[in-house]
């Protein structure tokens, strides 16, 4: 199988997807000619032109209002906003407008419209370049939210979010843009809404998305040589979430720990864990822990940053507690 | 035209009394929620949807009875939403405020102020890209012209020379603050110059005036000139809501408007004698009868619906 850059994945998806469908554009602040603040869209103008390749102003609540009425006027917009964070100036056409239209409407016409954003830190940008939001997008009912970890998920999800009927938020990971994955050959998609167990193990299910899943399993590594086999669920769909698969694994390991990058309170993780404990609780031979970035903004410092963010080391000391305390 | 014109009269009529028929309604607790009622407004309305094309859109404001009535909304529809019935538009989950009819081209009346301007900007762009020749009418009121949707949107519009029409209905009370208290120039049109595009004051109670600032502006926008932004001088004759007194606001000033009623105006245009006047209005009243009588007797919606009707 080929590889491909994450980042590739993604632009060869928007581009499969522009050349079978007309209808398909993309809009976003510098992503014409310059390619988009991480390069993702590179090289799309050029093929595509700039009216489908469309650069707009700096003004993220309207770009995603207008991507909302070309959509229910028949086209399947595409918007970039090129920082999660920024999504925060977008929220009233997400929450409002998006996520809605279709119901408050009477089902009258759906709304075709995928936002993509990169989150997360790590890369030292500081607290409004560094942000995990997802929590607050998957507790918007009429949203869906996709959050891959590997190059082939983000081709296959983020195509099948583009012929999707609904406002999908499809969440990058920054750090993982230049990370690269083996691609299946030809045309093919991933249904949203499937979690994929991508390590096997019986010992303890570790519960991730996007970067937090390769983190996860780089501390499952480090476990195995301890002795201890951890099965790695990657969420890859946030909203709606795959509780079965995640349910299926913990019932046979007896153990879970939720990794999530956002910041602990009302996170992701906060939800995963309560279906959890509503799910497989008979199961459990340990508590239900979360390992997730701290309840502060993500400072610049490196030293800081890494201090606040969740990494495999922390990973690996969740689960040895967890074991010390109910082995 | 005198044919045309007893037509637009019956619009105006149908509006104002399907709104004074909704005033009893809610104040006698017979609808639940709240209502923002467009009366003293309809020159504005009936003027835009005199000019469109059946084909033309338009997005509306939590104010939208009037827009939807006059771009060809059915009453009956109308009246079922607001009663929260199963039979209308948004199948009783909108209401008032979330009334949609995507095959007259109404894309919705809008809870958030201002939040249709970036709808109606991006169904321009649709129609720009499918080469339909549509224009597209984004309503909002004065109160809305202070939001950055007001600014983001009217801005990209302008960049990207779209066939929009952003019409201002100010009606001076962004609820109950004063226009004076929020703006800081004598009027919003001015500001078209500030985004390099055609804007005008109208006077918002003469139907005519309405008509040609349309045209106008429909002109510029089919002829790929790009968006106008036309502030449309009007009153609105109840409170922002329900629940709204009007204790802001002088008697004196309310009569001074009344005096100026579109209705009335276009009336005397006529030469309407009383009697034609009476025809119209019980053929208007027996239509909103109707429509009430309609919204009473439809089903209550499906609580089987609730959830499996959130996604595509």
């Amino acid at each position: 199988m080929p590889e491909l850059y994450y980042s590739h994945a993604i632009r060869e998806a928007m581009a499969e997807e522009m050349r079978r469908d007309p209808r398909v554009f993309l809009l976003g602040e510098d992503i014409a000619g310059y390619g988009g603040a991480f390069k993702v869209t590179q090289g799309l103008a050029e093929e595509f032109g700039t009216e489908r390749v469309r650069n707009t102003p700096i003004s993220e609540n309207t770009i995603v209002g207008v991507g909302v009425g070309a959509a229910v006027c028949g086209m399947r917009p595409i918007v970039d906003i090129m920082f999660q964070d920024f999504i925060a100036l977008a929220m009233d056409q997400l929450v409002n407008h998006a996520a809605k239209f279709y119901y408050m409407y009477g089902n009258q016409a759906p709304v075709p419209l995928v936002v993509r954003t990169p989150a997360g830190g790590g890369r030292n940008y500081g607290p409004t370049h560094s942000q995990s939001l997802e929590a607050w997008l998957i507790h918007v009912p009429g949203l869906k939210v996709v959050a891959p970890a590997f190059a082939a998920d983000a081709k296959g999800l983020l195509k099948s979010a583009i012929r999707d009927d609904n406002p999908v938020v499809f969440v990058e990971s920054k750090l993982l843009y230049g990370v690269r994955g083996e691609i299946p050959e030809g045309d093919y998609t991933i249904p949203l809404g499937e979690a994929k167990v991508v390590r096997e193990g019986d010992a303890v299910t570790l519960i991730a998305y996007s970067r937090m899943t390769i983190e996860s399993l780089k501390a499952a590594q480090i476990l195995s040589s301890r002795g201890i086999e951890a099965e790695v669920v990657d969420l890859r769909t946030l909203s709606p979430l795959d509780i079965d698969t995640v349910a299926a694994s913990v019932e046979k390991t007896g153990r879970a720990i939720v990794v999530c990058e956002d910041c602990l309170t009302g996170g992701i993780s906060a939800e995963v864990m309560s279906r959890v404990v509503e799910e497989c609780f008979d199961f459990l031979q340990a508590p239900v822990k979360r390992v997730a970035a701290l309840d502060t903004p993500l400072p610049c410092s490196d030293v800081l940053e890494r201090a606040a963010l969740p990494d495999a080391n922390k990973i690996v000391a969740a689960v040895e507690a967890s074991f010390a305390a109910y082995p | 035209m005198s044919q045309d014109l007893r037509a637009v009269l019956r619009d105006m009529l149908l509006i104002r009394r399907f709104e004074e028929k909704l005033d009893d309604l809610f104040s006698s607790g017979v609808i639940k929620g709240t209502s923002h009622l467009y009366a003293g407004q309809e020159a504005v309305a009936t003027g835009v949807c005199a000019i469109l094309r059946p084909d033309d859109m338009m997005t509306s404001t939590h104010r939208g009875h009037g827009h939807f009535l006059a771009k060809g909304g059915s009453p009956s529809a109308l009246m079922a939403e607001l009663w929260g019935k199963a039979t209308g538009p948004s199948k009783g989950r909108g209401g008032s405020q979330h009334v949609a009819d995507y095959s007259i081209g109404f894309l919705g009346s809008n809870g958030i102020t201002a939040g249709g301007l970036p709808i109606a900007t991006g169904a321009a762009l649709a129609a720009k890209m499918k080469q339909t020749g549509q224009v597209v009418v984004a309503f909002f009121g004065e109160g809305g012209a202070n939001q950055g949707t007001f600014h983001e949107a009217i801005n990209m519009a302008a960049v990207w020379k779209l066939p929009v029409l952003f019409v201002c209905e100010n009606n001076q009370y962004a609820m109950s603050t004063r226009y004076d208290e929020i703006f800081a120039t004598p009027t919003i049109a001015a500001r078209a110059a500030g985004y390099g595009i055609a804007g005008e004051v109208v006077d918002g109670t003469d139907f005519f005036s309405v008509c040609e600032a349309i045209e106008r502006g429909a002109t510029r926008a089919r002829n790929g000139e790009g968006p106008s932004l036309i502030e449309m001088l009007v009153y609105r004759y109840y409170g922002h809501s329900k629940s709204d007194k009007c204790e802001y606001r002088t008697r004196e000033e309310e009569a001074e408007w009344r005096a100026k009623d579109c209705i009335g105006k276009l009336q005397t245009h006529m030469g309407l004698s009383n009697e034609e006047y009476r025809t119209i209005l019980e053929d208007v009243d027996a239509e909103v009868e109707a429509a009430v009588e309609f919204a009473r007797e439809s089903s209550e919606p499906e609580i089987e619906d609730l959830e499996s009707a959130l996604y595509a």
